[in-house]
């Protein structure tokens, strides 16, 4: 039977510590709207999403009532559009269609404009990451991704280039809103199939015909909870960690069964995750520093994060029967309190971010650098980052803003969850003649490893 | 309604008389069975914890919610009513 403390504990973790599930998200293929009529295939991908997804909003909303646990988002993630648009020569009315569809479902992002092109680029992936900028730029909820690396391929230094280029691109045309174009837009080593989180998610090729998957967030929960083991050793901080985990994926993995029942689609993955908002109480930095550092990205950093990101996972993992996504803590920059006042105050730099990343769940997330930043430095940030998931076998990702008009220690506003970042700045020496030279980075040896 | 059958209801707010009746009273016109009270106060702080069977309702999930909501701002406390698995999720394996 269920005891009045362990009610009240519940119910101080919603109110107090912001434990919420971040997202509901539904991965619908879109391989059976294929054809070679642009017009024809947009009818089609915008019908099968509205028809499919037509309860999701209410059913979340319902779960979210009767369980009286926040669900702040309900998404859609589709078929990377450049594997369906091979036969047409436009992939915007696709992301036209997205937009429309997303609209019309009432969903708060749908993400899958997107192309994965690890080994080598087709023709429709070459026009789909040209299209991008203007995509995300005439569009208010499409998301988009390429994944350009992976550890059995090496890394497409050719569409390293092209990317860097979009980045620059989509964030002068959306110069108006500090180009925020670019948060929508994610570049990924390894990605994964089954992600629920956005700006990344897509429902990859190898997936059924839909699926629901669920992630969770809290990183509150946590910091309370080693709030009340101050002083101890690390044993204790990740024993601690891993039964908060636990709890936070339970809810999780509960809402993701409601929904898969409600909707009758299959559950997907519950993806463990801490994922911060700029609220206070809500951050991953703060984690950190309640391990002891004075600020996060001082010395010491890594290893706390190092020791979260695996305490989550082993804390998740018995919570639910089916893991997957990107499953680990996440440190996006502008969407969390401790991180902006690390970067604003000179404790947290690029570099010890990307060091950050090498034990994180995904990578360089939500940045803003200098908007004269020039596109061969941002392809060389991306380099550097699918490097690190290339060869350390997971996966990384970029998502950086090149904030137009914008100097180092100004501050870019994005608003809601994606909340406002310093610009933070880039090495100034160039990278130029190495992105200019193109070509493949070949997949890594995976034996005498040292 | 969904299958499930139990619900948690909380209530938190100053003591002031005959909070458990009015709370019970639109709980009975509900058709909603209560299993289980426990009450504490604290300072002046009322402080209920009340398991409910839903197995019976003469009225949805969503109406009880608003009744009860209405009932809250009246008498200005806190009133909660939530399905029973989330606690189990979180507090048992």
């Amino acid at each position: 039977m269920i005891q009045s403390d362990q009610i009240l504990q519940t119910l101080h973790m919603i109110d107090e510590e912001k434990l919420d599930v971040r997202t509901i998200t539904m991965g619908i293929s879109l391989f059976n709207c294929v054809c070679d009529d642009s017009r024809r295939l947009a009818a089609r991908v915008y019908s099968r999403i509205v028809r499919q997804a037509e309860n999701l909003v209410k059913v979340g909303e319902e779960i979210e009532r009767e369980f009286g646990v926040l669900i702040v988002n309900k998404r859609i993630a589709v078929t990377p559009v450049s594997l369906i648009t091979g036969a047409i020569n436009d992939p915007l009315v696709i992301a036209r269609a997205l937009d429309r569809a997303a609209h019309e479902t009432g969903v708060d992002f749908i993400g899958g404009y997107s192309a994965l092109v690890q080994k080598g680029m087709t023709e429709a992936d070459r026009r789909l990451i040209l299209s991008i900028p203007q995509a995300l730029s005439e569009t208010d909820l499409l998301c988009s991704s390429v994944n350009l690396a992976s550890t059995r391929s090496g890394i497409d230094m050719d569409a390293v280039r092209l990317c860097g280029e979009s980045i620059k691109t989509l964030a002068e045309r959306t110069k108006a809103k500090d180009g925020l174009g670019c948060a929508k837009l994610v570049i990924f080593a390894n990605a994964v199939e089954d992600n629920p989180f956005m700006a990344g998610a897509f429902h990859g090729p190898g997936e059924g015909d839909c699926s629901v998957s669920v992630g969770v967030s809290g990183p509150g929960v946590v910091k309370r909870a080693l709030e009340a083991v101050k002083g101890e050793s690390f044993d204790v901080v990740a024993e601690t960690i891993k039964k908060t985990a636990f709890r936070i994926t339970r809810v999780g993995q509960l809402v993701a069964m409601e929904a898969s029942r409600r909707l009758n689609v299959p559950f997907g993955i519950v993806d463990l995750s801490l994922a911060p908002t700029p609220a206070v109480g809500d951050s991953v930095a703060h984690i950190l520093e309640e391990m002891g550092l004075e600020k996060c990205g001082t010395h010491g950093s890594t290893a706390a994060l190092a020791l979260l990101n695996d305490a989550v996972k082993k804390g998740g993992v018995m919570a639910s029967s089916h893991v997957g996504g990107l499953s680990g803590a996440f440190i996006p920059l502008s969407e969390d309190i401790g991180m902006i006042e690390a970067a604003a105050c000179g404790a947290l730099t690029l570099d010890k971010l990307e060091a950050m990343t090498c034990v994180c769940s995904v990578g360089l997330d939500m940045i803003a650098v200098p908007g004269d930043t020039s596109a061969s430095t941002i392809s060389a940030i991306i380099a550097d980052e699918a490097a690190i998931g290339v060869v350390n076998n997971k996966t990384t990702a970029v998502r950086i803003i090149p904030a137009p008009e914008k100097k180092v220690g100004d501050f870019v506003e994005f608003g809601g969850l994606l909340g406002r970042a310093p610009v933070i700045p880039v090495h100034p020496f160039s990278s130029e003649v190495f992105i200019a030279r193109g070509g493949h980075i070949p997949a890594p040896l995976h034996s005498l490893r040292n | 309604m969904a299958a499930v059958s139990k619900a948690v209801v909380t209530v938190i707010g100053f003591d002031r008389k005959g909070i458990i009746a009015q709370v019970s009273g639109v709980l009975f016109e509900c058709g909603i069975n209560i299993l289980e009270i426990s009450q504490t106060i604290v300072d002046g702080m009322f402080n209920m914890l009340m398991i409910v069977d839903l197995s019976e309702p003469t009225c949805s999930f969503e109406e009880l919610q608003d009744r009860l909501s209405e009932l809250a701002s009246a008498i200005s406390v806190q009133i909660r009513i939530q399905k029973i698995e989330i606690f189990e999720a979180m507090h048992q394996i």
